[in-house]
């Protein structure tokens, strides 16, 4: 009645006795109840929308029709043909039903000839070896099982947080490999001196600026030992782990000519582009449907009763948990409600009150912020000065001036969520925006907390008293070899991070969970057992892992580390999960989880590549160490190189790098990215 | 790759895999799963069709489903007769609909069939209220209960009628961006 027969055959939408409601009102169909309202426009318009999901016909009846059609009107076969664009698996029939069809299908298109019957045997093998493969390489997917058994047992929220720490460690091992290969491991061969290399020669460099011997001087305690492994300084400081030891000029292989400093930073943008794709095509995946996301608001009740119970669960008391949950939810959502209705309700007096307190209170954040970066500055500071290579290390309180910064800043990491937490309750939020609000302030302060590390860094070594820079460009009395400090600086972070979550994890929550368990005293039992809070958990790692992009270039076999530290880290969050956790009242939404956590590392990784950037391109390079002794900063080698290549080549690399080629180029890769 | 497996022929593994979205390895695991439920009554050998049927019983009592709240009402819309008796392709179709490859469409028809408690073709309050108490096992009040169930309608409904059509139904869910994960059962 409304389609044109040959667009839409008739019979389309097969739909089971299981009874579906009738929608096509077509010839010689059975007239149902409902058909006046369904012939309502508004109604047919929304069914005209999808037209293959809706049909509704007795589907022996249609069968049995369509065999007579194949028998009567070879015609209508193309319109047959247009139905097999819907794969039989994904019709809302029964499998006796859909084999009935399959039957008619492979009839009506069984290949007379060999060469048919060949291919359609063929296929069927080919299927079901890419099935076999399919499932092998499945198998081998690193933690398969374990992230099967947490998402069964705490749901697909927390599930998500392990992936991405998969995902870290894949990523941390591919940044490795790739550092490894191109500057580890030429520079390693070339030690050894089986191929021709060079070392770099200083020229048109300043005598004492080239002054650089790090070995300690003091007597080699095994104390010092420990404290040199911890600190990266003595026997770890000219090694292959910082940039200091990466001296050769050039390795030759029979007529290649393989440029260490170039690779060395080339193989720098390359790990920052490689994340950056890496985890924007990750993230695009979580994006379209995180924009749905926002239009929840539109219908959360709907979302909440229809997809809310995650059909995943199997284990009781998780079960009970997330009825408890959902419970809460709707409770809270409720509230809310009662809560907007009263504040259309308010007074403009109202309205300016809480405007103050809002502003008032964000004034107290801001000079929290203030202080705490101040005082990572200051412990920053005297850490540097009482740390210089030339004094002795035997006083005991070495180690600790050494981790001085880490330690301020863990501290402020602690204490900040918990006063933000309080603040927020009284700036009169709704509970939503209260939570998302606290953690914006959370990730903020752990990675600016980085950043004034790392300000603070380089004011030290570009502050010049007096003329004391004038030689090299950079305080090179107490830096020798800067870019080996900042390493270091970064390995100690790395470290220290690795050392609290393993703490906090031995020394507060297992005695917090022997605690709930034997101890029946009140204020135990109140405190409960420990939720796994994933905001705070994820914010954890990124921190981790911008720490590891920042220093890479510092320290080439950081990344190593890292992936050590987080396929370690699995574990213990695991069995910290499965032992001593029990699964957050306010649960998370596995549909944003993935965006939000790709987000997150996002912001770190532009922050991290900051640094990076100012490091290359304008504070001096050593001129005692590393592969950029004889340029001015690390970034003059590209420039060096592309006025060493042939004319045509270096007219094509300027037009490329000029402004009107590369902002459209750039915008054209982002959209290639997201769609 | 290849044993000899004698339950089933290669043309009704080659059937089920073009019917549902499991591989051949899996039809043998879900068959040896349905085998465990009843190993009395559910023949091993499955290459000539057999009409076995298990009770509801049965099926809800499995792992994968005891916790669901919505198991009697999963398990009746895949059953032939609407009561909940499953033979073996009905119990495949059940897995498969519910798996992560299965497609939003189609998992939206058989949620709106679980949903539809008393098989109306339209979720009404009546249905609405059940599934919410299903959901918090009667902790809400009764105000609290009819809030929410208007509040939903009051959210889909765009004809009118104070009740869910399929329409109404897949729309909402369309925009609901957790159902594909939630709505799942892994086998």
């Amino acid at each position: 009645m409304y389609h044109d027969n040959r667009k839409t055959p008739w019979w389309i939408g097969l739909q089971s006795r299981r009874g579906l409601q009738e929608v096509f009102v077509s010839e010689g169909d059975v007239v149902t109840p409902n058909q006046f309202l369904n012939e309502l426009p508004s109604y047919q318009s929304l069914v005209r929308r999808k037209p293959s999901s809706y049909g509704t016909m007795d589907s022996r009846r249609s069968i049995r029709n369509q065999k007579h059609l194949l028998s009567r009107e070879p015609s209508c076969v193309e319109s047959f043909d247009s139905d097999f664009n819907n794969p039989l698996r994904e019709r809302p029939i029964s499998i006796q039903e859909k084999r009935e069809l399959r039957t008619i299908q492979t009839m009506r298109f069984q290949n007379a000839t060999a060469w048919g019957q060949w291919k359609d045997r063929s296929r069927s093998v080919f299927r079901k070896f890419r099935d076999d493969a399919a499932g092998l390489v499945s198998n081998l997917q690193l933690w398969r099982s374990n992230i099967h058994s947490i998402e069964g047992k705490f749901g697909t929220g927390i599930g998500s947080y392990f992936s991405f720490l998969r995902f870290l460690v894949l990523l941390n091992f591919v940044i490795f490999l790739l550092m490894f290969c191109f500057t580890t491991l030429p520079v390693a061969i070339s030690k050894q001196g089986i191929l021709n290399s060079s070392q770099i020669i200083p020229s048109s460099v300043e005598a004492e600026c080239t002054r650089y011997s790090p070995v300690s001087k003091g007597l080699l305690y095994f104390y010092n030992n420990i404290i040199d492994f911890l600190s990266g300084t003595g026997f770890l400081e000219l090694t292959y782990l910082f940039y200091g030891y990466y001296t050769i000029d050039t390795v030759t292989v029979y007529i290649i000519r393989y440029s260490l400093p170039l690779a060395y930073i080339m193989v720098t943008f390359a790990y920052l582009l490689l994340s950056i794709v890496w985890i924007v095509k990750r993230a695009v995946e979580g994006f379209k449907q995180s924009l749905v996301h926002d239009e929840d608001r539109f219908q959360s009740y709907c979302n909440k009763i229809f997809a809310g119970w995650d059909f995943c669960i199997t284990d009781q008391c998780y079960a009970h948990l997330k009825h408890s949950s959902l419970q809460y939810e709707l409770k809270t959502d409720l509230a809310e409600e009662r809560i907007r209705q009263r504040k259309e309700k308010q007074s403009r007096k109202d309205t300016i009150k809480i405007y103050a307190l809002r502003l008032f209170l964000n004034i107290i954040v801001i000079s929290i912020l203030g202080g705490c970066f101040y005082a990572i500055y200051l412990a920053t500071s005297y850490s540097q000065e009482h740390t210089s290579p030339i004094t002795q290390k035997t006083d005991r309180l070495s180690l600790l001036i050494e981790y001085l910064p880490s330690i301020v800043i863990t501290i402020a990491n602690f204490i900040t969520p918990i006063i933000f937490e309080t603040i927020v309750r009284y700036e009169d939020y709704t509970p939503a925006f209260e939570i998302r609000f606290t953690l914006i302030r959370c990730v903020f302060v752990r990675l600016a907390s980085i950043a004034v590390l790392l300000i603070s860094l380089w004011t030290k070594i570009t502050s010049c008293s007096d003329q004391s820079c004038k030689p090299c460009g950079y305080n090179y009395k107490d830096y020798p070899c800067w870019e080996s400090r900042v390493g270091q600086e970064m390995y100690k972070l790395m470290i220290f991070d690795f050392l609290i979550i393993l703490a906090v994890v031995i020394f507060i929550e297992f005695p917090r969970k022997l605690l709930v368990t034997y101890c029946s005293w009140k204020p135990a039992q109140w405190w409960g057992q420990q939720e796994f809070e994933i905001p705070a958990n994820v914010l954890e790692i990124v921190y981790g892992q911008t720490i590891c992009w920042i220093g890479t270039f510092y320290s080439p076999l950081l990344p190593a580390i890292a992936t050590i530290k987080y396929f370690i880290i699995f574990y213990i969050k695991k069995k910290t999960l499965m032992e001593n956790c029990r699964p957050s009242t306010r649960p998370f939404r596995a549909s944003s989880s993935n965006f939000f956590f790709q987000v997150i590392l996002l912001i770190g990784l532009v922050l991290a590549c900051i640094p990076v950037g100012i490091g290359i391109a304008s504070i001096p390079a050593s001129k005692a160490c590393g592969p950029f002794i004889n340029y001015n900063t690390s970034w003059q080698i590209i420039p060096a190189t592309v006025d060493s290549f042939p004319e045509g080549l270096r007219k094509t690399i300027y037009v490329i790098a000029s402004e009107s080629f590369g902002v459209p180029f750039f915008l054209l890769s982002w959209y290639v990215l997201a769609f | 790759m290849g044993n000899k497996q004698t339950i089933f022929t290669d043309e009704q593994l080659d059937a089920y895999q073009d019917c549902t979205f499991f591989t051949r390895k899996e039809i043998l695991r879900l068959h040896e799963r349905f085998y465990e439920l009843a190993p009395n009554i559910v023949p091993m050998d499955y290459t000539d069709d057999p009409d076995v049927k298990l009770p509801i019983q049965l099926i809800i009592n499995m792992p994968e489903l005891m916790e669901n709240p919505f198991k009697e009402r999963i398990v009746q819309a895949f059953s032939e007769d609407g009561e909940g008796n499953l033979s073996f392709n009905d119990f495949v179709d059940m897995f498969s609909v519910m798996s992560e490859m299965a497609p939003r469409e189609l998992k939206a028809i058989y949620a709106f069939k679980i949903y539809d408690f008393n098989t109306d073709n339209f979720i009404c309050k009546s249905d609405l209220e059940k599934t919410l108490n299903k959901l918090t096992r009667e902790e809400l009040e009764e105000e609290e209960v009819t809030l929410v169930c208007e509040k939903v309608i009051e959210e889909a409904d765009m004809d009118g009628d104070g009740k869910l059509a399929f329409a109404d139904f897949e729309n909402m869910i369309s925009k609901a961006p957790d159902f594909l994960s939630t709505f799942h059962i892994r086998i």
